[in-house]
């Protein structure tokens, strides 16, 4: 139950970050495509790697409801990077749905393996 | 005998403009209070669920392979696409703009998550399980956007049925 306040907390906080650095982005750059939603997913899933490698999951499971299952998770989004390639679909944009898709995938997965050596880096070794 | 009167109706005007501007500035500050505060409630909703939903499919199924994360995307994907085309511009439910928010942002935000996908797909790979961590993302991918999609023809049907607003 203590955890579920984590996730809560954590959860309000990473879903208001998303909610402003999306909407910034999206305003800045226009909606053309969908370069919030990626910065978003992109630099969480970094922020994920670098706290895996410093939080043993079993060893501070507060620390890792609060900043993981909360915040980053709430943070990062797959409903609305699902919604906005099927958006650019309909609109028969097909490169760019399949973009989307490329780079969040791949720049998500690059995102955590770069956070996770980054980790070992500052942190030195510790275990998943 | 104008010249003090015209001051002081600037005066006043000047007073009421700035009064206006400050009342105008005020209600902007609370209706983005009210907007943040309705994302993270949606979230906070949607993240417990998603914690929830993780516990029991480790408990179920074992740390194996990631089906909890695999389930939430699912669902919120349908979810989001089934909700955006049905209180849409031409669904057949009305939706005022916080009310949307407060379940695409919030609740389907909170529920869905990147960042847990990507890590799972990385610790597989690590561990030497270079099929599984392909699998796992090649199942996600098409698994979230063949969602997203049938949510949004699933309200599509339910749009069309005896006219909208009916």
């Amino acid at each position: 139950m203590y955890h579920l306040l984590l996730v809560c907390l954590g959860g309000a906080i990473g879903a208001m970050a998303r909610f402003f650095l999306s909407g910034f982005i999206a305003r800045r750059v226009g909606e053309t495509f969908p370069w919030g939603t990626m910065v978003v997913n992109v630099s969480g899933a970094f922020a994920i790697g670098v706290i895996a490698h410093a939080v043993a999951r079993d060893g501070m499971p507060g620390i890792w409801a609060f900043a993981v299952t909360g915040c980053l998770g709430c943070y990062t989004t797959v409903s609305s990077f699902s919604l906005q390639t099927l958006a650019l679909a309909r609109e028969g944009e097909w490169l760019r749905a399949g973009g989307n898709v490329l780079l969040s995938v791949v720049l998500s997965l690059g995102g955590v393996t770069l956070g996770f050596a980054a980790g070992s880096l500052l942190i030195g070794n510790g275990a998943l | 005998m104008s010249s003090p009167r015209k001051l002081r109706s600037g005066g006043t005007d000047a007073a009421a403009a700035g009064h206006a501007a400050r009342l105008i500035g005020w209600r902007k500050t609370s209706e983005t209070v009210r907007i943040y505060a309705t994302v993270a409630a949606g979230s906070m909703i949607g993240g417990v669920l998603r914690a929830l939903v993780s516990l029991a499919s480790d408990a179920l199924w074992g740390s194996g392979f990631p089906f909890g994360t695999l389930l939430v995307n699912i669902v919120g994907s349908f979810l989001i696409g089934f909700y955006a085309t049905l209180t849409g511009p031409e669904g057949r439910v009305f939706a005022s703009p916080l009310q949307r928010q407060f379940f695409m942002a919030g609740f389907c935000g909170g529920l869905t998550t990147f960042s847990a996908f990507s890590l799972e797909t990385l610790i597989l790979a690590q561990g030497g399980e270079l099929v599984v961590a392909g699998l796992n993302i090649a199942i996600s991918v098409v698994a979230w956007l063949a969602a997203v999609w049938l949510g949004h023809i699933f309200a599509m049907r339910l749009n069309r049925l005896r006219g909208s607003g009916q």
